[in-house]
Formats: structure tokens, sequence, C-alpha cells
């Protein structure tokens, strides 16, 4: 008793010397990452004045505020029908994208169109934004020539300047560019099935449809759930692509939750609702980590 | 990732050239756009708004040369922001990872979890409080204030990937080692650093990627061109001369280019990168 006692008591120095590793990790991240977060809160129960510099604490007013904000409520539709149709595009349609790719014979075509999609992902959010705030330009952007090209001239619009289309334009440029990268995940995942599965369904005189969706569907169930959360997540931050296109205009309505948390805080010097915001971008990204968590929990439990 | 494993259900013929002409098109869509960009920075601006489709008349180099003249500082600032950022993220977090993987530390799972728990933190949510920290610390508006940031919002996710390669190397190595006396300052530098080459490589590549990329931060916290990187000069060029479409694409070209060709040249472990992160 006393001996392990004393041997732990040795042990416990060189563990706590071992703490040298990673103390700049943790003090880095505890910082910059944790202490804004928690910060955040504190200033979201407050109001600042940024001449006087006088903070005056207002409780929960700001949440109230968030709660009777019309932009809120377009922020958020916006958010989420940019998580459904990042879902459609980035999850299911990159599925039968990777599927088909990884179909065909010559292991050089495969590659090539892997990486001839992924190159929008590599590129900035703000060049392809901006590549596509010119593509939507009124009588200059390639969009309107096509339609005129092929007589749809009355499709055409003011693409970006026209609230009714102005958010999805944006939505479009966001799956154009990140289509390529789920589809490399998809693609990877598809090889890493034991290509002894397909020829077992062959002999049994399954068809490509049929292998698809009995093999290749199921055994990439895994990384589906995993995508579909990252791509929610990744939704609720959306900022470059709004902020370089419209900024949240024309009359906020392609405003998401981070954009409008820039204009508060930092347009109209509103620090204590920006962080109010903050908090409800919190709130929403943890649902998803937890989400995340639990769901590779479940599978490691499954594995 | 790449060893001609076909680990498919192939298509007959009929159907194949059906999807053939369906990943052309898609190929289509993607590079049409971007060539659209590249060329466009060949025209001149009268030609883009006349004939927005044909090929540049004269290749002239005149909107190549002036947008090189006026990115250079913002090349240099995302140069400087990315090397730095890349350096002290990989090694701040490949010491992290031996230390969670390799030592006696007290309290591990929790270190583990506070490390890797940070990669469920949104940067827009510590946008409000980092501004007064930041100018409390007197680095706001410097390229210091980008790389510290860049730093602690990528050692999560970049020690995460480095420690899960790490649990899986086996460990006689560095046991062997410490029976022959080597400290652990030299395991780690002579054993476990040289194996773990491939995922650093991973690790540099995917951050590269990041913080040549990175808008919000770069945005936010930089006022000053000769700070700004090259995402936010981009669009302060815009605001600046946004009818001159033929300088803009030509700006937007040789931003994008480095990048581009980092992924060719790096495709493998860029790949790798990616699966392992979102693979386990």
């Amino acid at each position: 008793m006393r001996g392990a006692r004393s041997s732990r008591l040795q042990n416990a120095l060189p563990g706590i010397w071992a703490l040298r590793w990673i103390a700049i990790a943790i003090g880095i991240v505890g910082w910059f990452v944790y202490y804004p977060i928690v910060n955040n809160f504190l200033v979201s129960t407050t109001n600042q004045d940024i001449f006087t510099g006088e903070v005056t604490n207002v409780g929960l007013d700001n949440y109230r505020r968030l709660a009777s904000d019309p932009v809120i409520g377009t922020a958020l539709f916006n958010n989420s029908m940019y998580a459904v149709l990042s879902v459609v595009f980035q999850v299911f349609a990159a599925f039968w994208l990777a599927a088909i790719i990884e179909g065909l014979k010559s292991e050089r075509w495969r590659s090539i169109w892997r990486a001839v999609y992924f190159i929008p992902s590599a590129i900035s959010t703000t060049v392809t934004g901006l590549l596509f705030y010119f593509i939507y330009q009124p009588n200059v952007g390639i969009l309107d020539g096509l339609l005129t090209h092929f007589r749809l001239e009355h499709l055409s619009r003011v693409w970006l300047g026209d609230p009714q289309t102005a958010i999805y334009a944006i939505v479009a440029m966001s799956q154009w560019q990140g289509f390529g990268y789920s589809t490399l995940l998809f693609s990877v995942a598809i090889q890493k099935i034991p290509q002894e599965l397909y020829d077992a369904a062959r002999m049994d005189g399954a068809g490509p449809l049929r292998q698809l969706i009995s093999i290749t569907l199921p055994l990439t169930r895994e990384m589906t759930g995993m995508m579909i959360i990252v791509t929610v997540t990744g939704a609720f931050q959306v900022f470059n692509e709004v902020m370089v296109m419209t900024a949240g205009g024309p009359n906020n309505s392609t405003q998401v939750l981070g954009t409008w948390l820039y204009e508060q805080g930092f347009n109209q010097n509103d620090m204590g609702y920006a962080a109010a915001i903050g908090s409800l971008i919190f709130a929403i990204t943890m649902l998803c980590g937890v989400a995340q968590l639990w769901y590779t929990r479940r599978r490691r439990v499954l594995a | 990732m790449t060893e001609g494993h076909p680990t498919q259900a192939f298509w007959p013929g009929m159907v194949r050239a059906f999807l053939w002409a369906f990943l052309f098109a898609i190929g289509v869509l993607v590079v049409y756009p971007l060539l659209w960009m590249a060329l466009g920075g060949f025209k001149s601006n009268s030609e883009i708004f006349d004939s927005p489709f044909s090929l540049p008349g004269s290749w002239s180099l005149t909107n190549y040369v002036a947008a090189w003249h006026a990115t250079q500082g913002y090349l240099f600032s995302s140069l400087l922001v990315t090397v730095v950022s890349t350096v002290t993220t990989v090694l701040i977090s490949a010491w992290a990872a031996f230390g969670l993987t390799r030592t006696e530390v007290p309290g591990k799972p929790l270190l583990v979890g506070f490390i890797l728990g940070g990669m469920m933190l949104s940067p827009t949510v510590a946008l409000v409080p980092l501004v007064r920290m930041l100018q409390s610390l007197g680095i706001y508006d410097t390229h210091a204030a980008l790389i510290l940031l860049y730093t602690a919002f990528r050692v999560p996710f970049t020690t995460f990937l480095i420690r899960a390669y790490m649990l899986d190397l086996p460990r006689d190595l560095d046991e062997a080692a410490m029976m022959d006396g080597a400290t652990p300052g030299q395991i780690f530098r002579k054993i476990i650093l040289p194996l773990c080459q491939p995922i650093l490589i991973s690790c540099v590549v995917l951050h590269i990627l990041f913080a040549w990329n990175e808008y919000l931060f770069a945005m936010i916290f930089t006022n000053s061109a000769s700070v700004q990187t090259l995402p936010v000069g981009l669009t302060s060029m815009m605001s600046k001369q946004g009818t001159n479409y033929a300088a803009l694409f030509a700006a937007m070209t040789i931003s994008a280019l480095p990048i581009v060709i980092i992924f060719f040249l790096t495709q493998r472990y860029f790949i790798r990168g990616l699966t392992e992160g979102i693979g386990k």
C-alpha cells in the first residue's frame, strides 16, 4: 500500500514535467479559442457605448431582441436553406457522382475527374465569390450571355440585386465550389470497399445499379452521416461568400447569422447584440458538434 | 490512396456513353468559369464587355503585369502569414500529440478532450471578444494577430490528425530507445517525428490551404494595406476599381494560381489528410 503510493508520487513528477509538451497547445487554444467564447456570453449581457466606453448591464435584453428581430428570422431561414441544399448537392449528389467516377475502368480518368472537380474547393471563397459576382452581372456576365444564346432572355434578371433570387445565386456558387470536395471524400470511401463483395455480387448476377444500391450505398453510410453533420455545421457558419457577393443585401434578404453579427457588431457598433447573435451561432454549432460526437461514439460501438 | 484497385461496379456500353457525357458536362461547368477568369485577364476591359465569350484578341500581359504590381503587398502578407502559421501550428500540434500519446501526463483524457474540443468552436463566435483582446495586446492590425489566430484555431484539428497517426505507430521503437537511455526529447526528434512524416506533410498542405484562403479574421482584424492578405486585398481592389473587370480577373487568377498548383503537386498527401480528418 505504502510502496504503491510512494511509487505513484515518483511517477507523478515526471508526469507533470511531461506537461511541457502540451503546455503551448493548451495555452494558445485556451486563450484564443475557449476564453473568447466564455467572454462572448458576458459581453452579450451588456450594452457597450464605444464612444464613452461605458458598459451597462442589460441582463437578457439582447436575447429578447434576438427573438423579435425580423432579420434573425431571415438569417435562420437562409442558413437552414443553405444547409438543406448543401446536403442535397454536397452529400447526396456528390455520392452518386463519386459512384459514377469510381465505376470508370480507367484509373487515370478517375483521378482526373476527382482532381478537376476539386479545383474550386482549393481556391479561396473570396475569388470564387467575386468570380460569380461577375458571372451574375447583367449584360457582361456569362450567365445572361448563355441565356440569350439559348433564347431564354426572359429568364435573365439582376441575379444578385433581386431579393427573390440573390440568396439562391449565392447558394448555387457555394455548391459549385464545394461539391468536388465531398465527391473526393466519397471516392476515397468507395475505394475502401473490398472488391470481393462486388465480385460475389456479380457472380450472383447483380447489375451495376443493384451493386451500387446493395453494396456501395450501405458501406458508405458512415461517411454519409459524418458528411451531413459537417455540411450542416458549415452551413450555419457561412460568411465569406455572402460578404463578398452581397454583404447581406439587397434589403437584408441575404443576411445569414454570421453577416448579421458582423453588421451589428462592426458597422452598427452594437457589440452586446452582436455577442448575443454569436451565442445563437454557438448553440447551433454545439448541437451539431454533439450530434457528431454521438454519431462517432455509436459507430465505434457498432464497429 | 489511388493504387488502381477498382472497387466498383462497371457499367454497360450505352449507359457508359451517357455517364461520360455527364461527367464531361460537369467538368465544363467547373472549368469554364475559371478559364473565363484567367482568359479575361488577357483581354482589354472593352473586349470583356463587348465579346465576353471570345478568346482574347491579342494576348496582352498588361493586366497581369499591373495586377502583379498591385497585389505584391498582399501576396507578401499572405506568404508571411501562411508560412509562419504553418510552422507554428504543425510544431505545436506535433508536440501536443507526442505529449498526449507518448508520456504519462496526468488527466490525459481531459487534456485530449480540451484540445480536440476546440474543433467544435466556431471562429465567428469568438469575433466580438477577440477585437478587445487583440487591441489590448497591441497586435490589432498586424501580421502577428493573424498568425496567432490561425495557429490557435487550427491546433485542435492538426493535433487530432497527428495524434491519430501517432497512436497507430508501434511502441517497440521508442521503448527500445528508452531502454538505451534516450530522453523523451531525443525520442521525439529522432524516432517519432521522422516516422510521422506522411501525416506531417498532410497537415502542412491542409494548413497552407486554410491560411492562404482565410477571410473572416483577415478582414476583421486588419485595416492597413500593408498587413492585409490576398483575400481581403482582392475585395478592397474590387471596391476601388469595380468596373475594371480585366484587372480584377488578372488579380484573382494570380491569387488562385499558387494554391491550385500546390494542390496538384501534393494531391496525394492532401487527400490523405482529408480522409484521416473526416474518416476517423
